[in-house]
Formats: C-alpha cells, sequence, structure tokens
C-alpha cells in the first residue's frame, strides 16, 4: 500500500514569465564587454592573416563562453546574490528565473560556445575556452569564492585568459605576447574587485564571503591594494623595454600606470570614512578605465601600423 | 451547436504566453544566426573544412 496517495497531490507546475532581457542580465554584459574587448585586442596584436568571419566567429564564441560562465555562476551564487544589495536584483534572487533554468541556459551556452569555436577556428582556441569557463565556474564559483580571501586572485586567471583565446584562435599556437596581456589583467584584478570589496564590505560580510576587507580588515586590504597595484604598473610596462611592444604603448602604460598607483595611495592614505569611501570608489572607476585605456592603446598603435607601416 | 469543452490541464496567462511567445523568437533567431555562421565560415574555408583533422 502507498503512503502517498498520489490521486489527491497535484504539484502546479512552474510555468516561466521569464523575458529575454533576464537571459540577457545572465550573460553578465558588462562583464562580457570587458571580455569583448581584451580579447579583441589580443586578435589585433596576432600576427599574420585572420579572416574577418573566422575573427568575428572567434569573438562571438568567446562572449558567449563569458556569458556562459556568468550564467553558470549565478545559478550557483543565487544565495549569495539575494543577501547583497549590488546583486540582489539578479533575475535569480527576483524570482524571474530558477536556478535549472539558468544552469541549463549556461550549460547549453558553454557546449555551443566551444564546440563552435573548436569545430569553426581550431581546438587550441576551443580547449582554452573550455577551460576558461571550468575554471571560472568549478575552480573559483564552487571551490574558491566561499572559502578563501585569495579568491579573486586566483580566480582572476578565468578573467585573464580571453586575450590568450583569441591570440590561440588566430594563430593556432600560444606565444609571450598573450601571456604578457594575461598577466596584466591577472595583477589587474586583486585592486580593482578589493577597491569594490571595500566600499562593499557590509554586503559581503552579511552573504558570508570572505573578501579580504571582511577577513583581514580594511587596512590591510589598502595595503594590498597597494602592492598588487606596484606589481600591476612595472607588469603593464615591462613588455615595452622586452621589446613586445613599442613606445606608445610604454608611454601610455606610464601615464596611465602613474594615476592608477596615485590612487592606490590615495586609498592607503585615506582612513577616514568618507574621506576612503570617496578614494576608494575613485580608484575602482579608474581602474576600468585603465585595463580599457591601456588595452586600447596597445590594439591602436599594432592596427595603424599594419595600415600605415610606411608612415608609422 | 454544443460549447467549445474547458480546456483541461494547465491554462496559460497572457502574460505567460506573450513572455514565451518572445522567447521562442529569440531562440529561432540564435539558431539561424548559428546556421548563418557555419554556412559563411564553410565558404571561407571550402570543402576542406569537412577534411581537417581532429
Amino acid at each position: 500500500m502507498s503512503v502517498v496517495d498520489h490521486n489527491t497531490i497535484e504539484l502546479a507546475p512552474r510555468i516561466s514569465e521569464a523575458e529575454v532581457s533576464d537571459y540577457i542580465a545572465l550573460l553578465k554584459p558588462r562583464v562580457m564587454s570587458l571580455v569583448v574587448f581584451t580579447a579583441l585586442v589580443g586578435l589585433v596584436i596576432a600576427p599574420g592573416h585572420f579572416h574577418p568571419v573566422l575573427a568575428f566567429t572567434s569573438l562571438l564564441c568567446i562572449a558567449v563562453g563569458a556569458g556562459a560562465s556568468g550564467a553558470l555562476n549565478m545559478a550557483l551564487e543565487g544565495d549569495i546574490d539575494a543577501k547583497m544589495s549590488r546583486t540582489a536584483n539578479r533575475p535569480i534572487p527576483r524570482g524571474r528565473i530558477t536556478k535549472p533554468e539558468a544552469m541549463a541556459f549556461g550549460m547549453t551556452l558553454a557546449f555551443f560556445s566551444v564546440i563552435t569555436l573548436g569545430i569553426l577556428v581550431n581546438w587550441i582556441a576551443g580547449s582554452l575556452l573550455a577551460f576558461t569557463i571550468f575554471f571560472y565556474v568549478v575552480i573559483y564559483t564552487i571551490w574558491l569564492k566561499r572559502r578563501t580571501a585569495q579568491n579573486i586572485v586566483i580566480g582572476g586567471a578565468a578573467g585573464s585568459l580571453p586575450p590568450v583565446v583569441a591570440w590561440a584562435a588566430a594563430t593556432g599556437s600560444l606565444s609571450v605576447e598573450p601571456l604578457l596581456l594575461f598577466l596584466i589583467i591577472f595583477f589587474w584584478t586583486p585592486p580593482h574587485f578589493w577597491a569594490l570589496a571595500l566600499f562593499r564590505s557590509d554586503d559581503y560580510a552579511r552573504a558570508g564571503v570572505p573578501m579580504l576587507p571582511v577577513v583581514a580588515g580594511p587596512d590591510a586590504t589598502r595595503l594590498q591594494i597597494l602592492l598588487y597595484t606596484i606589481v600591476l604598473v612595472a607588469v603593464a610596462a615591462a613588455p615595452w623595454p622586452l621589446g613586445y611592444f613599442d613606445a606608445i604603448y610604454g608611454m601610455a602604460s606610464l601615464i596611465l600606470g602613474g594615476g592608477m598607483l596615485a590612487l592606490a595611495v590615495n586609498v592607503y592614505r585615506r582612513r577616514e570614512r568618507a574621506r576612503s569611501l570617496r578614494a576608494t570608489r575613485k580608484l575602482f572607476a579608474f581602474s576600468i578605465f585603465y585595463l580599457f585605456a591601456l588595452f586600447a592603446t596597445l590594439g591602436l598603435e599594432v592596427a595603424f601600423r599594419a595600415i600605415a607601416p610606411t608612415i608609422w | 451547436m454544443a460549447d467549445r469543452p474547458e480546456p483541461d490541464g494547465i491554462v496559460l496567462t497572457e502574460a505567460q504566453k506573450r513572455s514565451r511567445r518572445r522567447r521562442s523568437i529569440a531562440i529561432a533567431l540564435a539558431l539561424g544566426v548559428l546556421v548563418v555562421l557555419f554556412f559563411a565560415v564553410t565558404l571561407v574555408k571550402g570543402p576542406a573544412v569537412l577534411n581537417r583533422p581532429l
């Protein structure tokens, strides 16, 4: 005899009212724009001719792969997002999309982006894209995010890989130049995210995420931001004297690096609540401009040299 | 003439029908883009695209 009378239980299935815009929000469009931009620079600086259709395909696959990572990240962090004011409006905490729906969406996009890049472009790029998604979802989101204050340092490797994927797509191989771009984004990530974590530390503490300001306190975080910024400025300038990138890039990296360093010093010095908050927000905003401007200079320099080699 | 029978089972609201239709169109567009992409790359690479080693 059955304990539960199935004839009397009717579970109403949930019918989704999610709009296309909710699914687009799952892709983290702002993060995606930075990924696409850094990947575009990886394509531009790669040597040799790369057919525009294949270049577009590569960028599309990298963008969709990044979106897939974002969707899977949101599916796995719905509980955290609901507790933080910055993320409480995302589709899962708002109840627009369920976790299984987001998971299915993310897995589908991840599958198609990797397979398409592998088949249409090459399998080195396809494998690197698969590794990037795996690193962001499994290593960063599942393993590190809730366990260690070094989460964004190690996890930053995932966000640093798009130019490497793009270079591999264009050349079918790897080289020093894309690894330099990887290192620049890798060392840019901690000052950028710790600046955010400093003025959102209450949010992270409420959600139980062990970001550095929550675990080690704001002063230790300010010191780490300064130290990573010093390394970032050195790493970003190094390709010029090493002969990989030219003088215009070198000058831009020093000027932009000077701005970044001045703001990091300001964050280190300002300890009073209001002034500290202002300094941290300035550094966070400038860090986004810094990466865009640095990569744009590099891309434009290489593009102009290719278009007008005699003038250059 | 007999009245139309009441549909049994799940009846979608207008909002649910609208959002489902928009999602379906988005999926169709994405599939269309994928088809065009594979077609364009096949033109670029030529018939050899089918004979490349994995």
